[in-house]
C-alpha cells in the first residue's frame, strides 16, 4: 500500500474538511464553554455525524457500517482536530465500534444500531491513576449470580457522564498489575455513578465509581480473564486515533501562525520575512510532516490487520505529540500578546494539545513503551 | 495484481537467500566495507567483488532504471519489494555511487540517447565511478556565484578553475562538473559538463579534516579539453540539472545511517552499561534519551518511504528533499553523539586495533558534515520557507 491517500480518501477528506469548518468550528467550542455547557457535545451535530455516515465509519458493512478503516477515521479525526470539535466520535464511532467487533452477536446488536443512528454515544474506561498506566488495573469484577459485579474507580472518561454506554476494563483475576486477569465490559452508562470534571481546555472528563454493581454476564467483550489482547487492540486504535486528531490539531494551530507571520507587519514589514521565524517556521513544518508519516504508517497498519500496527501507533502517538507541542508552544509565542489572549483561537489550541497529549499515554510514556518493546 | 506482489516477493527472497554471500548480510561496520566500484576499485573481501558482479549482472544495483540502460527494468513496486527484502534480510548494498544516487537520475531526465547509453550501464555495473564537481572556494551556500571557466573553443570546451569538497575525487574516474559558459548571466550562465578525471589538466589534493580521513579534495582544472557531446542539457541551462540532481544528492544524504545495517545505540548501550532485572537499560538517563531517538528515527523512516512513494507516483513537492536532507541529517548527528555516549571510553580510542582504528569517533565525526554538504540546514529551512511555506520575502 503506497503512502499517500488514495482517490477515494481524498474524496472524504475534501467533504469531511468542509463540514466540520463550516458546522464546527473553533467557535464552536469557545461557544459551548461560554454558556456552560454540561454535556460536553452538542446533540445536532452529532445526529448530522450519523448523518454523514461517520458513526458507522469503521463498523463492518453487514453490521450496517460504512466498512471503511483507520485511515478514513483518521481523515473525519483530523478535521475534528484542526478545528476542535467537541465530538464523541473517538469513543463511540472509533473505540467503542472497535472493542465491539469482538463481541458476541447478541451484544454488538444491542448497541451498534444504536451508535450508527447517532442515538447512543460511548466511552472508554480505562485509566485508575493520574498518568496513563493501562494495565494497571484495580476496579474488580466478581463473579455474582449470572453476572458480575464491579467496584472501583476509573478516572480521566471523556464523555462517561453522558454515555449511553461504557467500555471497561476489569480485573476478574489476580493483582492490578497481573498480565493475565483482565475483561473488557460493555455496560450500560448508567452502571457508574459519574463526577465530570471540568479540564484546562474546557472538555469534560468524567471520574466514574462503581459501588457494587451489578451487570450482566453477556456483558463480557471475549474471554473472562481474556481481556488483555482486546484491551492492547482497543489501545492500539484509541492512541492511533488521537494521534490522528492531535495531528490536525497541530496543523491548524501552524496555519493560523502562519497566516500571521504572512499578515503581521512590524518594523514596516511582515514578520514572516524575517529569517529567526523562517527557520522556526520551517522546522515545525519538517515535524508535522514527520508525524503525518507516523501517523498513516499506523492507520494502514491497522487497516492491514498487522502486528505491526501496535509499535507503529506507539511511535504515531509519541512523534505527534512532540511536533503538536511544538506547533502550540510556537503558535502562542509567534502571535506574541495576543497570542496570550482568551479571545485569540490559538490559546485554545493550546489548551486541548495538552489534553490530547496525556490521552492514551504522552511522548514520554511512549517512548518508555518503543524503549521496553525494543528490549531495553 | 498484488498475488503477483506476492510472488515476486518470494522469488526475491529465496533469490536474495541464495546469491548473498553470508558475510554481505553482517552489518557494515566501517567504510571499508563499503564498496564503491570503480576502475581503481579495492574490494576488501571476495565476497564484495562478487556481490557487486551478482547484482550488477542482474541490474539490481538500480532495480527501478530501465533494463536497456543496466537497470533491472523493475516497476516501483517490485523495486520496493526489493529494497525491503534486502533490509530486512540485512544485504549490504552492493555498491555505493554517485552515479546511482546522482548523475543516473539526471541523466535519466536530461541526458542524449548516446549519454545514456555510454554511462547508465558502467554505472549500474559499477565500472566508473563518478564525483561531483559543484563547491567552489567562493561559492559554498550560494553555489551558483560558481566561476570555473569553460571556453568554447569550436569542437570543445577549454576548463580552467577549481572545485573544492570535490567528495573522492583523488578516486574518481569521471566527474560531472557545474562551469560557467556565461559571466554575464550568474543561473543562466551555468553549463554541465562530464569528462574523464585521467584528462590532462586534471589534478587533486586530498584535504585532511577532523576525521583524520581526506573523504574531500581540492580538484584543479588547467586547461582542460572537454569534448562538445559531453554537455548534458542546454549550454547556459546547467543550473536546471543541477538543481534536478541536489534534489537526488539530498535525498542520498538525508538517508545515510537510517538504511540497512544502521547502528543500534540500544545494544551499543546495553554492550557498556548493562541492564537491570526488569531488562531496561542501566542508565535512565540515557535510555530515555535514546527512546526519544528511536521514536523519532522511526517517523523519519516513515516519512521517507512516504516522500519515496509519493514521488515514484508523482505526487512529490519539489521541496521535499529538502525536508528529508534537513531532518535526516540532524537527526543523524544527533545519533552519533548518542553513539559516542553509549560507547563511553571505547568509543574515544583513535586507532587501537579494537575500535578497528578509530571507526565510532571518526564515523562521529564524519556526520558533522552531513548538514553542510549537499546545501547546509539552513539553505533547506530557507527553501521549505520559500517553496512550501510561501512566507514574504523567503
Amino acid at each position: 500500500m503506497p503512502m499517500f491517500l488514495t482517490d477515494e480518501q481524498v474524496m472524504l477528506a475534501d467533504t469531511a474538511r468542509p463540514f466540520l469548518a463550516d458546522t464546527a468550528p473553533v467557535a464552536h467550542r469557545r461557544a459551548l464553554r461560554d454558556a456552560d455547557d454540561e454535556r460536553g457535545y452538542a446533540p445536532d451535530l452529532w445526529r448530522r455525524f450519523a448523518e454523514m455516515g461517520f458513526t458507522g465509519i469503521v463498523a463492518d458493512e453487514a453490521d450496517g457500517g460504512l466498512g471503511l478503516g483507520h485511515v478514513e477515521a483518521g481523515i473525519v479525526l483530523e478535521e475534528i482536530g484542526r478545528n476542535l470539535t467537541p465530538s464523541p466520535f473517538l469513543s463511540t464511532a472509533v473505540g467503542a465500534v472497535t472493542a465491539l467487533k469482538g463481541a458476541s452477536e447478541p451484544l454488538r446488536r444491542r448497541h451498534l444500531p444504536a451508535i450508527l443512528a447517532g442515538e447512543s454515544i460511548a466511552a472508554i474506561a480505562i485509566d485508575e491513576a493520574a498518568r496513563h498506566r493501562p494495565h494497571h488495573v484495580g476496579l474488580r469484577a466478581e463473579r455474582s449470580g449470572n453476572g458480575f459485579r464491579l467496584s472501583g474507580t476509573k478516572r480521566f472518561v471523556p464523555f462517561g457522564h453522558v454515555a449511553d454506554l461504557l467500555i471497561v476494563a476489569a480485573r476478574t483475576s489476580g493483582a492490578p498489575d497481573d498480565v493475565d486477569g483482565i475483561t473488557l465490559f460493555a455496560v450500560p452508562g448508567d452502571a457508574a455513578t459519574a463526577s465530570p470534571r471540568r479540564l484546562a481546555d474546557a472538555s469534560l472528563a468524567a471520574r466514574l465509581d462503581f459501588a457494587d454493581v451489578q451487570v450482566d454476564g453477556d456483558a463480557v467483550i471475549g474471554e473472562v480473564d481474556g481481556g488483555r489482547g482486546p484491551l492492547d487492540a482497543l489501545l492500539t486504535v484509541l492512541r492511533t486515533g488521537a494521534a490522528s486528531e492531535m495531528l490536525g490539531l497541530a496543523n491548524g494551530a501552524a496555519d493560523m501562525t502562519m497566516a500571521y507571520l504572512r499578515d503581521r507587519k512590524q518594523f514596516g514589514q511582515a514578520i514572516g520575512s524575517f529569517q529567526v521565524l523562517q527557520h522556526r517556521a520551517a522546522h515545525l513544518y519538517c515535524e508535522l510532516e514527520v508525524a503525518r508519516a507516523a501517523v498513516l504508517k499506523a492507520q494502514q497498519l491497522l487497516d492491514q490487520g498487522a502486528e505491526a500496527a501496535d509499535r507503529a501507533a506507539t511511535v504515531a502517538k509519541g512523534m505527534v505529540g512532540f511536533a503538536s507541542l511544538l506547533a502550540v508552544q510556537e503558535g502562542v509565542q509567534m502571535h506574541g500578546g495576543i497570542g496570550m489572549t482568551d479571545e485569540y483561537d490559538i490559546g485554545f489550541y493550546m489548551k486541548r494539545q495538552r489534553v490530547l497529549a496525556e490521552l492514551y499515554g504522552d511522548s514520554d510514556f511512549h517512548a518508555d513503551r518503543l524503549a521496553r518493546l525494543s528490549g531495553y | 495484481m498484488s498475488d503477483d506482489l506476492t510472488a515476486f516477493r518470494a522469488e526475491t527472497r529465496a533469490w536474495l537467500e541464495a546469491h548473498c554471500p553470508a558475510e554481505m548480510r553482517e552489518p557494515v561496520r566501517s567504510d571499508k566495507d563499503v564498496c564503491w566500484g570503480g576502475r581503481k576499485a579495492r574490494f576488501s573481501s571476495v565476497a564484495q567483488k562478487q556481490w557487486l558482479d551478482i547484482m550488477g549482472a542482474r541490474g539490481w544495483t538500480v532495480p527501478d532504471w530501465p533494463a536497456r540502460y543496466g537497470g533491472g527494468g523493475l516497476s516501483p513496486d517490485q523495486a520496493k519489494i526489493v529494497r525491503q527484502e534486502m533490509a530486512d534480510l540485512g544485504c549490504r548494498t552492493p555498491l555505493h555511487s554517485f552515479g546511482i544516487s546522482m548523475l543516473g537520475p539526471a541523466l535519466l531526465r536530461y541526458g542524449t540517447e548516446e549519454q545514456k547509453l555510454e554511462h547508465l550501464p558502467r554505472i549500474a555495473r559499477g565500472e566508473i565511478r563518478w564525483c561531483q564537481g559543484y563547491s567552489e572556494p567562493n561559492a559554498g551556500s550560494d553555489l551558483a556565484s560558481l566561476a570555473t571557466r569553460a571556453e568554447d573553443k569550436g569542437d570543445h570546451f577549454l576548463v580552467n578553475g577549481q572545485k573544492v569538497w570535490t567528495s573522492y575525487a583523488d578516486q574518481a574516474d569521471w566527474i560531472f562538473c557545474l562551469v560557467r559558459t556565461d559571466p554575464t548571466n550568474k543561473h543562466r550562465g551555468i553549463s554541465f559538463l562530464l569528462f574523464d578525471m585521467d584528462s590532462p589538466g586534471v589534478s587533486t589534493r586530498p584535504i585532511l579534516l577532523i576525521s583524520g580521513y581526506s573523504p574531500f579534495c581540492e580538484t584543479f582544472f588547467d586547461n582542460v579539453k572537454v569534448p562538445k557531446d559531453q554537455l548534458v542539457g542546454e549550454i547556459n541551462r546547467g543550473w536546471d540539472v543541477a538543481k534536478y540532481l541536489l534534489g537526488h544528492e539530498r535525498e542520498m544524504i538525508s538517508g545515510m545511517g537510517t538504511q540497512g545495517g544502521a547502528i543500534s545505540l540500544s545494544k551499543i548501550a546495553l554492550a557498556n552499561l548493562g541492564a537491570e532485572a526488569d531488562g531496561r537499560l542501566a542508565d535512565p538517563i540515557l535510555r530515555a534519551r535514546i527512546a526519544q531517538f528511536d521514536l523519532r528515527a522511526e517517523a523519519f523512516r516513515a516519512m521517507s518511504e512516504r516522500f519515496l512513494d509519493e514521488l515514484k507516483a508523482g505526487k512529490a513537492h519539489p521541496a521535499q528533499p529538502s525536508m528529508m536532507k534537513y531532518t535526516g541529517t540532524e537527526l543523524n548527528k544527533q545519533r552519533y553523539e548518542l553513539a559516542m555516549a553509549a560507547g563511553g571510553s571505547a568509543a574515544l580510542e583513535w586507532d587501537s586495533d579494537e575500535s578497528r582504528q578509530g571507526a565510532a569517533a571518526r564515523a562521529w565525526l564524519r556526520t558533522k558534515a552531513n548538514s553542510i554538504e549537499g546545501g547546509t540546514s539552513e539553505i533547506q529551512l530557507n527553501i521549505i520557507a520559500k517553496r512550501i511555506l510561501a512566507l514574504p520575502g523567503a
